[in-house]
């Protein structure tokens, strides 16, 4: 029986990744999109089994809602279009009317569906928690739904293409086997990049000829998305584990480490299989939306946003963000308050409300639990501060010369934005919101150096070398994130280089993978993270 | 272009040569709040609707773009 549970698995990468590539290599562009289609179906049931139903069923019910709202939509183009110029306004306003209850009815059906199998639980159990309070016996009974790996995933994929039919970015597509592999395409089904149907349908259906430059250069990108996982983010495994389930036993240091040790985590994983995955659509010619830019580089919060996980904050921000803030009574709220507050505070009344409901919606949506809405709601608090006292902090540095767009400045910015995002992971690591903040408490008020000084610091869970292999690597990556922030693309300086020089740094690569990747004893593959959001 | 759009732009951010400027979003002259302020006076002040969609730099880089942009939601309404 076929089954995995991680791109970095053998069955992926030994054999479901290269018989589709052989497979789509020989075959003529009209068997080519099968095959991919196809390889996603046998992937999708390899992850999730019958649960496949659940793909079947929402790509079915896009299709159908799609085609439903694109009639509508000619119907009464066609009806505007021949009435008299003084009623088409109303009538325009009456066709959205209608159009906007099939398109809730088409979410609906889609939100609906992930929200019973992700949330029901938590529900239950908070609803049950409150009768308790309340001094009530009755008590519910928690269900425990198996959820399809990559649902949300997928479930935001199909809802940005009925927001998109709807509001004419796109046609609504007729062919059910192109929206079919839009919304399962192998690669990016489990962990993402969030794609819109503009950026990979067509290109997924049209099956490009395989080039041995997109073969190479995807090669390259799948063993250094590799290369991230094996060598950090699996090292770092094992010293996550104990700290944050043993947190009691340990002193503020230590979990400071912890907190460091797992944002690291977080990203190697994360944008590791990211690597993977945008590599091994190159390799079939498909160039899918990038999903980091290098966030620790970023100066404020809301930049770090701008970089980390990008699919998934520009989804909030074009179908949550701005039509909340867009919307009639909060663009009223906005005119008077501007009135009242000025330029700035006005509009930052709607903008918080908006931005609110996107904080609120992030953190349900990475897992249902009161640390996931914490972390949400943390965020929005620092987004927030950052731009009621933006006002003040451009005055404060102008009346003490300090050029914001300074060199130290930035720094101090970037560490900053640093610090704060360790600190809002350590939350979302937490084993619950109780246990963060009791480690958080800890960092504060029993920050001791007692484990390095009598060396116990090196056995729980990462040794010296442990240690080393990893800040040499992070600065590695450190210093190829300085050379891509300055503009220089080094995939392309390679590619123009002497092709020795080509394969030399690709043995390198895989010789720097063999030697220092944590696998064999001792070791504890981390399970892909964001698989299970 | 209508005088009133300058004057408008004006309310929302001073501080600009709106005849001559062209990157106003890509030069961060008008950030995202600037721009919610923006379109709800547009929305009142020429009585159309400016969809989500057409929130892209291009349509708010210069006054001229703004305009060009409410003149083809006029025409459409």
């Amino acid at each position: 029986m076929l089954s995995l549970s991680s791109y970095f698995s053998v069955t992926y990468l030994a054999l479901i990744l290269p018989v589709t590539v052989v497979l789509y290599a020989v075959l003529p562009q009209r068997f080519r999109r099968l095959v991919l289609l196809a390889a996603s179906y046998i992937f999708f049931w390899a992850v999730s089994e019958k649960l496949l139903v659940f793909l079947l069923a929402a790509t079915c019910s896009i299709h159908y809602f799609g085609l439903w709202l694109a009639d509508m939509q000619r119907e009464s183009d066609a009806c505007i279009a021949a009435a008299p110029k003084e009623q088409r306004k109303e009538l325009r306003r009456q066709a959205l009317r209608k159009q906007r209850v099939v398109l809730a009815f088409a979410i609906g059906s889609q939100l609906g569906t992930l929200l019973v199998l992700k949330y029901t639980p938590f529900f239950t159990s908070n609803i049950n928690s409150l009768l308790q309070f309340a001094g009530s016996s009755v008590q519910f009974e928690i269900p425990a739904f198996v959820m399809p790996i990559g649902i949300s995933f997928y479930t935001m994929q199909a809802m940005s293409y009925l927001f998109d039919v709807y509001r004419k970015i796109i046609p609504a597509d007729r062919n059910l086997f192109r929206l079919a592999l839009f919304m399962s395409f192998f690669p990016q089904i489990m962990e993402g990049p969030i794609c819109r149907y503009s950026e990979t349908a067509e290109q997924l259906w049209e099956a490009p000829k395989m080039q041995y430059q997109n073969f190479l250069s995807g090669i390259q990108r799948i063993f250094y998305g590799v290369m991230k996982k094996l060598v950090v983010a699996d090292r770092l495994n094992l010293f996550i584990k104990n700290i944050f389930s043993g947190y009691e036993n340990y002193d503020g240091f230590v979990i400071a480490v912890a907190a460091v040790c797992y944002t690291l985590q977080l990203y190697m994983d994360f944008s590791g299989t990211m690597d993977l995955v945008i590599g091994s659509g190159e390799i079939f010619g498909i160039t899918m939306p990038e999903n980091f830019k290098r966030p620790f580089f970023s100066a404020s919060i809301s930049e770090f946003w701008k970089r980390w996980h990008i699919t998934l904050g520009a989804w909030f921000k074009d179908y949550i963000f701005y039509p909340m803030s867009m919307s009639k009574p909060l663009k009223k709220l906005t005119v008077k308050a501007r009135k009242k507050l000025g330029n700035h505070f006005g509009p930052l009344i709607a903008g918080t409300i908006a931005l609110f409901c996107v904080w609120l919606s992030n953190g349900l949506w990475h897992g249902a639990g009161w640390h996931y809405i914490f972390f949400g709601m943390y965020h929005f608090a620092l987004i927030l501060c950052g731009s009621i006292f933006e006002p003040f902090a451009l005055k404060i540095t102008g009346k003490l010369h300090i050029s914001r767009s300074s060199r130290p400045y930035r720094c101090m910015q970037i560490i900053r934005t640093g610090i704060l995002v360790c600190i809002g992971e350590l939350f979302f690591r937490a084993h619950g919101l109780r246990a963060g903040l009791v480690m958080f408490k800890k960092m504060v008020t029993d920050f001791r150096l007692t484990t390095v000084w009598d060396q116990s610091f090196f056995t729980l869970g990462m040794d010296r070398h442990d240690f080393l292999i990893t800040a040499v690597f992070v600065v590695f990556l450190f210093i190829i994130g300085i050379y891509q922030e300055k503009g220089v693309v080094l995939r392309q300086c390679l590619a123009r280089r002497n092709v020795c020089v080509q394969y030399l740094c690709f043995y390198a690569l895989i010789m720097f993978v063999v030697i220092f990747g944590a696998y064999g004893r001792g070791y504890v593959p981390v399970d892909p993270m964001y698989a299970g959001f | 272009m209508d005088n009133r759009l300058i004057e408008i732009l004006e309310e929302i951010q001073p501080e600009v040569d709106y005849e001559t400027c062209n990157d106003l979003v890509d030069g961060h002259y008008l950030n995202s709040l600037a721009i919610l302020s923006l379109i709800a006076e547009l929305e009142e002040e020429y009585d159309i609707t400016i969809p989500t969609v057409e929130i892209v730099p291009d349509n708010f880089n210069s006054a001229e773009g703004i305009w060009n942009m409410i003149q083809r939601l006029q025409e459409e309404e």
